[in-house]
Protein backbone atom coordinates (compact mmCIF):
# COMPACT_ATOMS: atom_id res chain seq x y z
CA UNK A 1 0.00 0.00 0.00
CA UNK A 2 1.44 3.43 -1.29
CA UNK A 3 -0.53 4.38 2.05
CA UNK A 4 0.42 4.06 5.68
CA UNK A 5 -2.71 3.20 7.49
CA UNK A 6 -2.52 6.53 10.00
CA UNK A 7 -3.19 8.40 6.74
CA UNK A 8 -6.30 7.30 5.65
CA UNK A 9 -10.09 8.19 6.80
CA UNK A 10 -12.38 6.41 8.46
CA UNK A 11 -13.97 4.99 5.89
CA UNK A 12 -11.02 3.77 4.03
CA UNK A 13 -9.76 1.96 7.58
CA UNK A 14 -13.34 0.41 7.67
CA UNK A 15 -13.67 -0.65 4.36
CA UNK A 16 -9.94 -2.63 4.87
CA UNK A 17 -11.24 -3.93 8.15
CA UNK A 18 -14.33 -5.71 6.64
CA UNK A 19 -12.64 -7.13 4.07
CA UNK A 20 -10.17 -8.24 6.72
CA UNK A 21 -7.31 -6.79 4.78
CA UNK A 22 -6.01 -5.57 8.12
CA UNK A 23 -6.80 -5.76 11.90
CA UNK A 24 -8.05 -3.78 14.52
CA UNK A 25 -4.19 -3.79 15.50
CA UNK A 26 -2.34 -2.80 12.88
CA UNK A 27 -4.90 0.05 12.68
CA UNK A 28 -3.98 1.19 16.03
CA UNK A 29 -0.28 0.08 16.79
CA UNK A 30 0.02 2.56 13.19
CA UNK A 31 -1.55 5.81 14.99
CA UNK A 32 0.43 4.82 17.95
CA UNK A 33 3.60 4.72 16.21
CA UNK A 34 2.63 8.00 14.62
CA UNK A 35 2.31 9.52 17.86
CA UNK A 36 5.80 8.46 19.19
CA UNK A 37 6.89 10.35 15.43
CA UNK A 38 5.13 13.38 15.80
CA UNK A 39 3.35 14.20 19.58
CA UNK A 40 7.19 15.46 20.52
CA UNK A 41 6.08 18.00 17.96
CA UNK A 42 2.72 18.73 17.68
CA UNK A 43 1.40 18.52 21.35
CA UNK A 44 -1.95 17.81 20.54
CA UNK A 45 -3.01 15.26 23.48
CA UNK A 46 -2.93 15.64 27.43
CA UNK A 47 -3.50 12.04 28.16
CA UNK A 48 -2.13 9.32 25.69
CA UNK A 49 -4.39 6.18 26.00
CA UNK A 50 -2.88 2.85 24.20
CA UNK A 51 -3.48 0.36 26.40
CA UNK A 52 -6.97 1.19 26.27
CA UNK A 53 -6.80 1.56 22.58
CA UNK A 54 -5.00 -1.96 22.08
CA UNK A 55 -7.61 -3.72 24.69
CA UNK A 56 -10.57 -2.08 22.58
CA UNK A 57 -8.76 -2.81 19.09
CA UNK A 58 -8.26 -6.75 20.32
CA UNK A 59 -12.22 -6.99 21.26
CA UNK A 60 -13.53 -6.04 17.93
CA UNK A 61 -10.82 -8.50 15.91
CA UNK A 62 -12.61 -10.74 17.86
CA UNK A 63 -15.78 -9.47 16.50
CA UNK A 64 -14.88 -9.72 13.19
CA UNK A 65 -13.19 -13.24 13.42
CA UNK A 66 -16.56 -14.20 14.96
CA UNK A 67 -18.02 -13.01 11.71
CA UNK A 68 -19.63 -10.61 13.12
CA UNK A 69 -21.25 -7.13 11.23
CA UNK A 70 -19.11 -4.38 11.93
CA UNK A 71 -20.50 -0.46 13.14
CA UNK A 72 -18.56 2.38 10.67
CA UNK A 73 -16.47 3.40 13.64
CA UNK A 74 -15.51 -0.03 15.18
CA UNK A 75 -11.99 -0.26 15.25
CA UNK A 76 -11.27 3.43 14.30
CA UNK A 77 -8.78 5.43 16.92
CA UNK A 78 -10.66 8.91 17.88
CA UNK A 79 -9.19 11.65 19.80
CA UNK A 80 -11.64 13.15 22.26
CA UNK A 81 -11.33 16.69 23.44
CA UNK A 82 -10.29 16.63 27.02
CA UNK A 83 -13.50 18.07 28.09
CA UNK A 84 -15.60 15.28 27.27
CA UNK A 85 -16.12 13.20 30.59
CA UNK A 86 -14.44 9.90 30.22
CA UNK A 87 -14.70 6.94 32.78
CA UNK A 88 -11.71 6.47 34.96
CA UNK A 89 -9.87 8.55 32.68
CA UNK A 90 -8.12 12.25 33.38
CA UNK A 91 -10.41 14.71 32.00
CA UNK A 92 -8.80 18.22 32.78
CA UNK A 93 -10.19 20.68 30.73
CA UNK A 94 -6.66 21.31 30.81
CA UNK A 95 -7.01 23.48 33.65
CA UNK A 96 -5.21 23.25 36.72
CA UNK A 97 -8.38 23.11 39.19
CA UNK A 98 -9.13 19.55 37.07
CA UNK A 99 -5.39 18.33 37.18
CA UNK A 100 -6.11 14.80 38.55
CA UNK A 101 -9.95 14.38 37.96
CA UNK A 102 -10.63 11.28 36.46
CA UNK A 103 -14.64 11.15 35.72
CA UNK A 104 -16.51 7.91 36.92
CA UNK A 105 -18.90 8.20 34.06
CA UNK A 106 -18.60 8.39 30.36
CA UNK A 107 -20.05 11.74 28.48
CA UNK A 108 -23.18 10.28 26.29
CA UNK A 109 -21.14 11.05 23.06
CA UNK A 110 -17.92 8.25 23.74
CA UNK A 111 -21.03 5.91 24.81
CA UNK A 112 -22.71 6.24 21.64
CA UNK A 113 -18.81 5.95 19.88
CA UNK A 114 -18.47 2.83 22.45
CA UNK A 115 -21.69 1.26 21.24
CA UNK A 116 -19.68 1.20 18.16
CA UNK A 117 -16.72 -0.24 19.19
CA UNK A 118 -14.43 2.85 18.44
CA UNK A 119 -10.80 3.13 20.08
CA UNK A 120 -9.75 5.96 22.05
CA UNK A 121 -6.52 7.01 21.43
CA UNK A 122 -6.02 9.54 23.72
CA UNK A 123 -7.78 13.19 25.42
CA UNK A 124 -6.83 16.69 23.18
CA UNK A 125 -5.69 19.84 24.38
CA UNK A 126 -7.76 23.04 24.62
CA UNK A 127 -7.63 26.46 25.96
CA UNK A 128 -8.26 26.14 29.82
CA UNK A 129 -11.91 25.25 29.71
CA UNK A 130 -12.74 25.86 26.35
CA UNK A 131 -12.25 29.72 26.13
CA UNK A 132 -10.20 30.91 23.91
CA UNK A 133 -8.73 30.98 20.18
CA UNK A 134 -5.31 29.40 20.18
CA UNK A 135 -4.74 26.87 22.93
CA UNK A 136 -2.40 29.20 24.38
CA UNK A 137 -4.65 29.40 27.30
CA UNK A 138 -4.42 25.50 28.03
CA UNK A 139 -3.06 25.75 32.15
CA UNK A 140 -0.75 22.84 30.85
CA UNK A 141 0.50 23.67 27.22
CA UNK A 142 0.39 25.24 23.49
CA UNK A 143 -0.40 22.71 20.86
CA UNK A 144 1.41 23.35 17.39
CA UNK A 145 -0.06 23.96 13.69
CA UNK A 146 1.16 20.40 11.60
CA UNK A 147 1.17 22.72 8.66
CA UNK A 148 3.67 25.39 10.82
CA UNK A 149 4.99 24.65 14.14
CA UNK A 150 5.69 27.90 14.63
CA UNK A 151 1.70 29.27 14.45
CA UNK A 152 -1.32 28.17 16.57
CA UNK A 153 -3.59 24.95 15.65
CA UNK A 154 -6.26 27.58 16.66
CA UNK A 155 -8.76 26.75 19.52
CA UNK A 156 -10.29 25.98 21.50
CA UNK A 157 -10.85 22.35 20.34
CA UNK A 158 -6.96 22.98 18.90
CA UNK A 159 -5.32 19.55 20.35
CA UNK A 160 -8.36 17.55 18.70
CA UNK A 161 -8.17 19.51 15.33
CA UNK A 162 -3.79 18.87 15.28
CA UNK A 163 -4.23 15.19 15.98
CA UNK A 164 -6.53 14.44 12.83
CA UNK A 165 -4.36 16.99 10.60
CA UNK A 166 -0.90 15.52 11.83
CA UNK A 167 -2.49 11.99 11.29
CA UNK A 168 -2.28 10.91 15.16
CA UNK A 169 -6.25 9.75 15.10
CA UNK A 170 -8.52 9.16 12.27
CA UNK A 171 -11.13 11.49 13.97
CA UNK A 172 -11.81 13.61 16.91
CA UNK A 173 -14.50 15.26 18.71
CA UNK A 174 -14.32 18.80 20.31
CA UNK A 175 -16.70 20.89 21.12
CA UNK A 176 -17.91 24.43 19.64
CA UNK A 177 -19.23 27.29 22.11
CA UNK A 178 -18.18 30.32 19.46
CA UNK A 179 -16.03 28.59 16.76
CA UNK A 180 -13.93 26.28 18.75
CA UNK A 181 -14.38 23.17 16.00
CA UNK A 182 -14.91 25.23 12.87
CA UNK A 183 -11.69 27.34 13.58
CA UNK A 184 -9.41 24.92 14.89
CA UNK A 185 -10.47 22.83 11.81
CA UNK A 186 -10.01 26.04 9.36
CA UNK A 187 -6.12 26.74 10.68
CA UNK A 188 -5.35 22.96 10.13
CA UNK A 189 -7.14 22.28 6.74
CA UNK A 190 -9.77 19.69 7.98
CA UNK A 191 -13.24 19.25 8.46
CA UNK A 192 -14.88 20.47 11.24
CA UNK A 193 -19.18 20.73 12.24
CA UNK A 194 -21.37 22.38 14.74
CA UNK A 195 -24.31 20.93 14.61
CA UNK A 196 -27.73 22.21 15.15
CA UNK A 197 -27.67 23.37 18.87
CA UNK A 198 -29.88 20.26 20.78
CA UNK A 199 -28.66 17.65 18.03
CA UNK A 200 -25.90 16.34 20.21
CA UNK A 201 -26.23 15.58 24.14
CA UNK A 202 -24.24 17.30 26.14
CA UNK A 203 -24.24 15.38 28.91
CA UNK A 204 -20.96 14.95 30.28
CA UNK A 205 -19.67 17.63 28.43
CA UNK A 206 -17.79 19.87 31.38
CA UNK A 207 -20.28 22.60 30.78
CA UNK A 208 -18.89 26.06 29.44
CA UNK A 209 -22.34 28.32 28.06
CA UNK A 210 -24.93 25.77 28.04
CA UNK A 211 -26.76 28.17 25.96
CA UNK A 212 -24.29 27.96 23.18
CA UNK A 213 -21.82 24.72 24.07
CA UNK A 214 -22.24 21.79 21.31
CA UNK A 215 -20.49 18.53 20.59
CA UNK A 216 -19.32 18.02 16.41
CA UNK A 217 -16.54 16.00 14.68
CA UNK A 218 -13.32 16.76 13.43
CA UNK A 219 -12.71 14.66 10.26
CA UNK A 220 -10.80 14.21 7.22
CA UNK A 221 -13.28 14.79 4.60
CA UNK A 222 -16.93 15.16 4.75
CA UNK A 223 -17.86 11.37 4.45
CA UNK A 224 -16.25 11.01 7.42
CA UNK A 225 -18.25 14.09 9.31
CA UNK A 226 -21.68 12.23 8.24
CA UNK A 227 -20.69 8.99 9.84
CA UNK A 228 -19.40 10.35 13.31
CA UNK A 229 -22.42 12.52 12.77
CA UNK A 230 -24.23 9.43 12.36
CA UNK A 231 -23.08 7.86 15.40
CA UNK A 232 -23.29 10.82 18.19
CA UNK A 233 -26.48 12.59 17.09
CA UNK A 234 -29.89 12.00 18.79
CA UNK A 235 -31.99 12.45 21.81
CA UNK A 236 -30.52 11.87 25.14
CA UNK A 237 -32.78 11.70 28.37
CA UNK A 238 -30.43 12.76 30.57
CA UNK A 239 -29.69 16.17 28.56
CA UNK A 240 -33.47 17.77 28.37
CA UNK A 241 -31.53 20.25 25.64
CA UNK A 242 -31.01 17.84 23.28
CA UNK A 243 -33.73 17.25 20.67
CA UNK A 244 -36.37 14.67 20.54
CA UNK A 245 -36.15 15.15 16.83
CA UNK A 246 -35.39 11.68 14.01
CA UNK A 247 -31.84 11.92 13.29
CA UNK A 248 -31.64 11.45 9.35
CA UNK A 249 -28.90 9.07 7.97
CA UNK A 250 -26.46 11.67 7.29
CA UNK A 251 -24.41 9.37 4.86
CA UNK A 252 -27.15 9.73 2.14
CA UNK A 253 -26.68 13.58 1.82
CA UNK A 254 -23.47 12.48 0.18
CA UNK A 255 -24.23 13.51 -2.74
CA UNK A 256 -22.37 15.59 -4.94
CA UNK A 257 -25.17 18.01 -6.56
CA UNK A 258 -25.94 21.30 -5.66
CA UNK A 259 -27.75 22.08 -8.48
CA UNK A 260 -30.81 25.28 -7.93
CA UNK A 261 -29.00 25.66 -4.43
CA UNK A 262 -29.40 29.32 -3.59
CA UNK A 263 -26.15 30.48 -1.71
CA UNK A 264 -26.08 33.78 0.27
CA UNK A 265 -23.18 35.47 0.79
CA UNK A 266 -24.06 37.75 3.87
CA UNK A 267 -21.35 40.82 3.27
CA UNK A 268 -20.98 40.83 7.50
CA UNK A 269 -18.72 38.30 7.27
CA UNK A 270 -16.15 40.14 5.41
CA UNK A 271 -15.77 42.94 7.19
CA UNK A 272 -12.78 44.55 8.24
CA UNK A 273 -9.67 42.33 9.59
CA UNK A 274 -10.41 40.11 6.38
CA UNK A 275 -7.44 39.08 4.84
CA UNK A 276 -7.95 39.73 1.09
CA UNK A 277 -6.52 36.31 0.03
CA UNK A 278 -8.90 34.52 2.47
CA UNK A 279 -11.22 36.37 0.75
CA UNK A 280 -10.43 35.69 -2.84
CA UNK A 281 -10.04 31.76 -2.26
CA UNK A 282 -13.73 31.83 -0.19
CA UNK A 283 -15.15 33.63 -3.08
CA UNK A 284 -13.27 31.41 -5.61
CA UNK A 285 -14.78 28.08 -3.78
CA UNK A 286 -18.70 30.18 -4.34
CA UNK A 287 -17.41 30.51 -8.03
CA UNK A 288 -16.97 26.34 -8.11
CA UNK A 289 -19.91 25.99 -6.34
CA UNK A 290 -21.88 28.31 -9.04
CA UNK A 291 -20.55 26.26 -12.18
CA UNK A 292 -21.94 23.26 -10.67
CA UNK A 293 -25.12 24.53 -10.51
CA UNK A 294 -25.62 26.50 -7.79
CA UNK A 295 -26.96 30.17 -7.66
CA UNK A 296 -25.38 32.66 -5.12
CA UNK A 297 -26.75 36.59 -4.11
CA UNK A 298 -25.04 38.76 -1.47
CA UNK A 299 -27.60 39.48 1.10
CA UNK A 300 -27.05 41.82 4.72
CA UNK A 301 -27.43 40.23 8.29
CA UNK A 302 -26.91 44.23 9.91
CA UNK A 303 -27.02 42.20 13.19
CA UNK A 304 -24.30 40.11 12.64
CA UNK A 305 -21.90 43.27 13.47
CA UNK A 306 -22.76 43.14 17.15
CA UNK A 307 -22.23 39.38 17.59
CA UNK A 308 -18.80 39.55 19.06
CA UNK A 309 -20.17 42.06 22.33
CA UNK A 310 -23.09 39.80 22.82
CA UNK A 311 -21.23 36.47 22.69
CA UNK A 312 -18.88 38.09 25.20
CA UNK A 313 -21.73 39.05 27.52
CA UNK A 314 -23.32 35.64 27.26
CA UNK A 315 -21.06 33.52 27.13
CA UNK A 316 -19.28 34.78 30.32
CA UNK A 317 -22.23 35.42 32.46
CA UNK A 318 -22.94 31.94 31.88
CA UNK A 319 -19.81 30.83 32.62
CA UNK A 320 -19.85 32.59 35.70
CA UNK A 321 -22.72 30.03 36.69
CA UNK A 322 -20.85 27.03 35.24
CA UNK A 323 -17.69 27.33 36.93
CA UNK A 324 -19.00 28.27 40.35
CA UNK A 325 -18.49 24.49 41.10
CA UNK A 326 -15.22 24.17 40.91
CA UNK A 327 -14.16 24.99 44.70
CA UNK A 328 -11.93 22.54 45.79
CA UNK A 329 -14.67 20.31 48.35
CA UNK A 330 -15.83 17.61 45.81
CA UNK A 331 -13.09 17.13 43.04
CA UNK A 332 -9.78 18.18 41.68
CA UNK A 333 -7.49 20.81 43.20
CA UNK A 334 -7.61 21.94 46.85
CA UNK A 335 -5.43 24.88 48.00
CA UNK A 336 -3.34 24.10 50.74
CA UNK A 337 -3.27 27.74 52.57
CA UNK A 338 -6.96 27.77 53.18
CA UNK A 339 -7.76 28.99 56.59
CA UNK A 340 -11.36 28.78 56.83
CA UNK A 341 -14.41 27.89 54.04
CA UNK A 342 -14.40 30.87 52.15
CA UNK A 343 -10.34 31.38 51.74
CA UNK A 344 -10.69 27.96 50.33
CA UNK A 345 -13.00 28.82 47.89
CA UNK A 346 -10.94 32.15 47.10
CA UNK A 347 -7.02 30.48 47.10
CA UNK A 348 -8.32 26.89 45.16
CA UNK A 349 -9.86 28.95 42.28
CA UNK A 350 -6.83 31.61 42.64
CA UNK A 351 -4.81 28.82 42.18
CA UNK A 352 -6.67 26.36 39.92
CA UNK A 353 -7.59 28.88 37.03
CA UNK A 354 -5.74 30.72 34.35
CA UNK A 355 -6.06 34.50 33.81
CA UNK A 356 -8.39 34.53 30.82
CA UNK A 357 -10.94 31.93 32.65
CA UNK A 358 -10.59 34.52 35.79
CA UNK A 359 -11.22 37.06 33.33
CA UNK A 360 -14.67 35.83 32.24
CA UNK A 361 -15.87 34.75 35.31
CA UNK A 362 -14.94 37.91 36.38
CA UNK A 363 -17.20 39.84 33.39
CA UNK A 364 -19.46 37.55 33.86
CA UNK A 365 -20.57 37.97 37.36
CA UNK A 366 -20.63 41.60 36.33
CA UNK A 367 -22.83 41.16 34.20
CA UNK A 368 -25.06 39.02 35.64
CA UNK A 369 -24.81 41.40 39.50
CA UNK A 370 -27.94 43.58 40.63
CA UNK A 371 -27.93 47.35 38.91
CA UNK A 372 -25.94 45.96 35.98
CA UNK A 373 -28.27 42.91 34.54
CA UNK A 374 -30.42 44.65 32.33
CA UNK A 375 -27.62 47.01 30.61
CA UNK A 376 -25.75 44.13 30.12
CA UNK A 377 -26.83 40.91 30.01
CA UNK A 378 -30.59 41.38 29.19
CA UNK A 379 -29.38 43.76 26.44
CA UNK A 380 -27.26 41.26 24.79
CA UNK A 381 -30.24 38.26 24.80
CA UNK A 382 -32.34 41.39 23.23
CA UNK A 383 -29.77 41.49 20.57
CA UNK A 384 -29.60 37.99 19.85
CA UNK A 385 -32.86 38.03 19.14
CA UNK A 386 -32.44 40.48 16.60
CA UNK A 387 -28.88 38.36 15.25
CA UNK A 388 -31.77 34.82 14.97
CA UNK A 389 -34.26 37.16 13.34
CA UNK A 390 -31.29 38.07 10.79
CA UNK A 391 -30.28 34.37 10.10
CA UNK A 392 -34.57 33.03 9.94
CA UNK A 393 -35.02 35.82 7.38
CA UNK A 394 -31.61 34.65 5.54
CA UNK A 395 -32.67 31.12 5.13
CA UNK A 396 -35.91 32.05 4.03
CA UNK A 397 -34.57 33.34 0.62
CA UNK A 398 -31.47 30.83 0.74
CA UNK A 399 -30.76 27.48 1.32
CA UNK A 400 -27.31 27.80 3.01
CA UNK A 401 -24.71 31.46 3.81
CA UNK A 402 -21.30 31.02 3.14
CA UNK A 403 -18.01 32.86 4.77
CA UNK A 404 -14.50 32.77 5.72
CA UNK A 405 -14.42 30.57 8.88
CA UNK A 406 -12.06 33.01 10.20
CA UNK A 407 -10.77 36.27 8.76
CA UNK A 408 -7.35 34.97 8.75
CA UNK A 409 -5.09 32.22 8.50
CA UNK A 410 -3.24 30.51 11.81
CA UNK A 411 -0.97 33.36 13.10
CA UNK A 412 2.00 32.58 14.81
CA UNK A 413 2.22 31.67 18.47
CA UNK A 414 2.07 34.35 21.09
CA UNK A 415 1.28 36.85 18.27
CA UNK A 416 -2.06 37.80 19.84
CA UNK A 417 -1.68 36.72 23.32
CA UNK A 418 -1.69 40.03 24.80
CA UNK A 419 -4.20 41.48 22.98
CA UNK A 420 -7.61 40.11 23.94
CA UNK A 421 -9.61 41.42 21.45
CA UNK A 422 -7.37 40.59 18.10
CA UNK A 423 -7.51 37.22 19.53
CA UNK A 424 -10.91 37.35 19.71
CA UNK A 425 -11.82 38.84 16.12
CA UNK A 426 -10.40 35.01 14.83
CA UNK A 427 -14.29 33.94 15.66
CA UNK A 428 -16.19 36.82 14.39
CA UNK A 429 -17.51 34.52 11.78
CA UNK A 430 -18.19 31.92 14.08
CA UNK A 431 -19.74 33.26 17.00
CA UNK A 432 -23.10 34.27 15.12
CA UNK A 433 -23.93 30.98 14.37
CA UNK A 434 -23.42 29.36 18.16
CA UNK A 435 -25.79 32.27 18.87
CA UNK A 436 -28.61 32.02 16.52
CA UNK A 437 -28.19 27.58 17.41
CA UNK A 438 -27.75 27.06 13.36
CA UNK A 439 -25.45 24.51 12.18
CA UNK A 440 -22.27 25.24 10.21
CA UNK A 441 -19.21 23.40 8.47
CA UNK A 442 -15.77 24.11 7.64
CA UNK A 443 -14.51 23.00 5.02
CA UNK A 444 -10.62 23.68 3.60
CA UNK A 445 -10.78 25.74 0.56
CA UNK A 446 -7.40 27.03 -0.25
CA UNK A 447 -3.86 27.67 0.99
CA UNK A 448 -1.89 31.02 1.99
CA UNK A 449 1.77 30.64 2.22
CA UNK A 450 0.84 26.53 2.94
CA UNK A 451 -1.25 27.08 5.52
CA UNK A 452 -4.79 26.02 5.24
CA UNK A 453 -7.90 28.73 4.82
CA UNK A 454 -11.43 27.54 6.13
CA UNK A 455 -14.55 27.64 4.42
CA UNK A 456 -17.47 27.85 6.47
CA UNK A 457 -21.34 26.86 5.11
CA UNK A 458 -24.43 27.73 7.35
CA UNK A 459 -27.44 25.96 7.00
CA UNK A 460 -30.87 26.43 8.88
CA UNK A 461 -31.54 24.62 11.88
CA UNK A 462 -31.45 20.76 11.48
CA UNK A 463 -30.42 21.00 8.35
CA UNK A 464 -27.06 19.72 8.46
CA UNK A 465 -28.21 17.61 5.52
CA UNK A 466 -27.76 20.12 3.12
CA UNK A 467 -24.25 21.72 4.62
CA UNK A 468 -23.51 17.55 4.09
CA UNK A 469 -24.21 17.74 0.57
CA UNK A 470 -22.59 21.06 -0.67
CA UNK A 471 -19.43 20.77 1.44
CA UNK A 472 -19.41 16.98 0.01
CA UNK A 473 -19.66 19.02 -3.84
CA UNK A 474 -17.33 21.09 -3.35
CA UNK A 475 -15.09 18.31 -1.74
CA UNK A 476 -15.59 16.01 -4.47
CA UNK A 477 -14.58 18.66 -6.98
CA UNK A 478 -11.23 20.10 -5.31
CA UNK A 479 -8.37 18.52 -3.80
CA UNK A 480 -7.49 20.49 -0.84
CA UNK A 481 -8.64 17.92 1.51
CA UNK A 482 -5.95 15.47 0.34
CA UNK A 483 -3.27 18.04 1.23
CA UNK A 484 -1.23 16.45 4.17
CA UNK A 485 1.60 18.82 6.02
CA UNK A 486 4.78 17.46 6.51
CA UNK A 487 6.28 16.25 9.67
CA UNK B 1 -19.23 53.64 33.40
CA UNK B 2 -15.44 53.08 34.81
CA UNK B 3 -15.13 50.14 37.07
CA UNK B 4 -12.37 51.06 39.80
CA UNK B 5 -10.48 49.08 41.95
CA UNK B 6 -12.61 48.65 44.55
CA UNK B 7 -15.31 47.12 41.88
CA UNK B 8 -12.80 44.63 40.91
CA UNK B 9 -12.68 43.41 44.33
CA UNK B 10 -16.07 43.67 45.47
CA UNK B 11 -16.69 41.20 42.04
CA UNK B 12 -13.70 39.21 42.85
CA UNK B 13 -15.86 38.37 46.26
CA UNK B 14 -18.69 37.39 44.22
CA UNK B 15 -16.93 35.35 42.12
CA UNK B 16 -14.78 33.81 45.03
CA UNK B 17 -11.39 34.84 43.81
CA UNK B 18 -8.36 35.47 45.75
CA UNK B 19 -6.81 37.77 43.63
CA UNK B 20 -3.10 39.39 43.22
CA UNK B 21 -2.71 43.22 43.44
CA UNK B 22 -0.96 42.46 39.87
CA UNK B 23 -4.39 40.86 38.68
CA UNK B 24 -6.46 43.33 39.95
CA UNK B 25 -4.45 46.17 37.82
CA UNK B 26 -4.61 44.03 34.76
CA UNK B 27 -8.45 43.24 35.01
CA UNK B 28 -9.28 46.49 35.94
CA UNK B 29 -7.67 47.84 32.49
CA UNK B 30 -9.14 44.88 30.51
CA UNK B 31 -12.18 44.64 31.46
CA UNK B 32 -12.98 48.66 31.31
CA UNK B 33 -12.10 47.81 27.14
CA UNK B 34 -14.62 45.12 26.64
CA UNK B 35 -17.83 47.20 28.96
CA UNK B 36 -16.33 50.34 26.31
CA UNK B 37 -16.62 47.82 23.57
CA UNK B 38 -20.46 46.84 24.85
CA UNK B 39 -21.40 49.96 24.43
CA UNK B 40 -22.15 49.25 21.39
CA UNK B 41 -25.03 47.58 21.90
CA UNK B 42 -26.67 50.50 23.07
CA UNK B 43 -26.99 51.82 19.84
CA UNK B 44 -29.74 48.95 19.01
CA UNK B 45 -33.31 49.77 19.63
CA UNK B 46 -34.62 46.99 21.52
CA UNK B 47 -38.04 48.12 23.01
CA UNK B 48 -40.35 45.22 22.71
CA UNK B 49 -37.99 42.84 21.39
CA UNK B 50 -37.94 39.71 23.29
CA UNK B 51 -35.09 38.15 25.10
CA UNK B 52 -33.05 34.94 23.58
CA UNK B 53 -32.44 32.60 26.74
CA UNK B 54 -32.49 29.41 24.48
CA UNK B 55 -32.69 28.78 21.12
CA UNK B 56 -34.62 26.24 21.40
CA UNK B 57 -38.45 26.31 22.95
CA UNK B 58 -37.50 24.65 26.27
CA UNK B 59 -39.96 24.32 29.46
CA UNK B 60 -39.17 21.98 32.21
CA UNK B 61 -39.07 18.81 31.18
CA UNK B 62 -41.20 15.84 33.60
CA UNK B 63 -40.84 12.65 34.41
CA UNK B 64 -41.89 9.70 36.18
CA UNK B 65 -40.34 9.49 39.68
CA UNK B 66 -38.83 5.94 39.65
CA UNK B 67 -35.64 4.42 41.11
CA UNK B 68 -33.11 3.87 38.84
CA UNK B 69 -29.43 2.51 39.04
CA UNK B 70 -27.30 5.75 40.30
CA UNK B 71 -23.39 6.39 41.07
CA UNK B 72 -22.38 4.11 44.35
CA UNK B 73 -21.43 6.60 47.19
CA UNK B 74 -17.61 5.13 46.71
CA UNK B 75 -17.73 6.35 43.16
CA UNK B 76 -19.28 9.71 43.94
CA UNK B 77 -16.24 10.36 46.65
CA UNK B 78 -13.92 8.82 44.62
CA UNK B 79 -12.27 12.53 43.73
CA UNK B 80 -12.49 13.78 46.78
CA UNK B 81 -9.39 16.36 47.69
CA UNK B 82 -10.15 15.01 51.39
CA UNK B 83 -12.86 12.36 52.29
CA UNK B 84 -13.28 10.85 55.70
CA UNK B 85 -16.30 7.91 56.13
CA UNK B 86 -17.63 8.52 52.49
CA UNK B 87 -17.86 12.19 53.58
CA UNK B 88 -16.54 15.37 51.95
CA UNK B 89 -14.23 17.04 54.70
CA UNK B 90 -13.90 20.63 54.37
CA UNK B 91 -12.96 23.38 56.88
CA UNK B 92 -14.87 24.05 59.75
CA UNK B 93 -17.98 26.32 59.27
CA UNK B 94 -20.31 27.12 61.65
CA UNK B 95 -18.73 29.43 64.53
CA UNK B 96 -18.02 27.40 68.14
Amino acid sequence: MAQELYQLTCHELHDLLKSKKVSAREIVQSFIDRISAVEDKVKAFVTVTPEIALEQAAAVDEAIAKGEEIDPLAGIPGAIKDNMSTRGVLTTCSSKILYNYKPVYDCTVVERLKDQSYVMIGKTNLDEFAMGSSTENSGFFTTHNPWNLETVPGGSSGGSAAAVAADECAFALGSDTGGSIRQPASFCGVVGMKPTYGRVSRYGLVAFASSLDQIGPITKDVTDCAIVMNAICGKDPRDSTSLDVPVPDFTKSLVADVKGIRIGIPKEFFAQGTDPDVENAVRNAIDVLIKLGADAKEISMPSVDYGLAVYYIIAPAECSSNLARYDGVRYGLRSKDARDVISMFRQTREEGFGAEVKQRIMIGTYALSAGYYDAYYLKAQKVRTLLRRDFEKAFEECDVLISPTSPTVAFKIGERADDPFAMKLADVCTIPVNLAGTPGISIPCGYKNGLPIGLQIMAKGLDEETLIRVAYTFEQNTDYHLRKPSL
Amino acid sequence: MRLTKEDIESVAHLSRLELSEEEKDKLTGHINKLLENFEKLQELDTTDVEPTSHVIPVANVFREDVVCPSLSIEDVVANGPQVTDNCFVVPRVVET
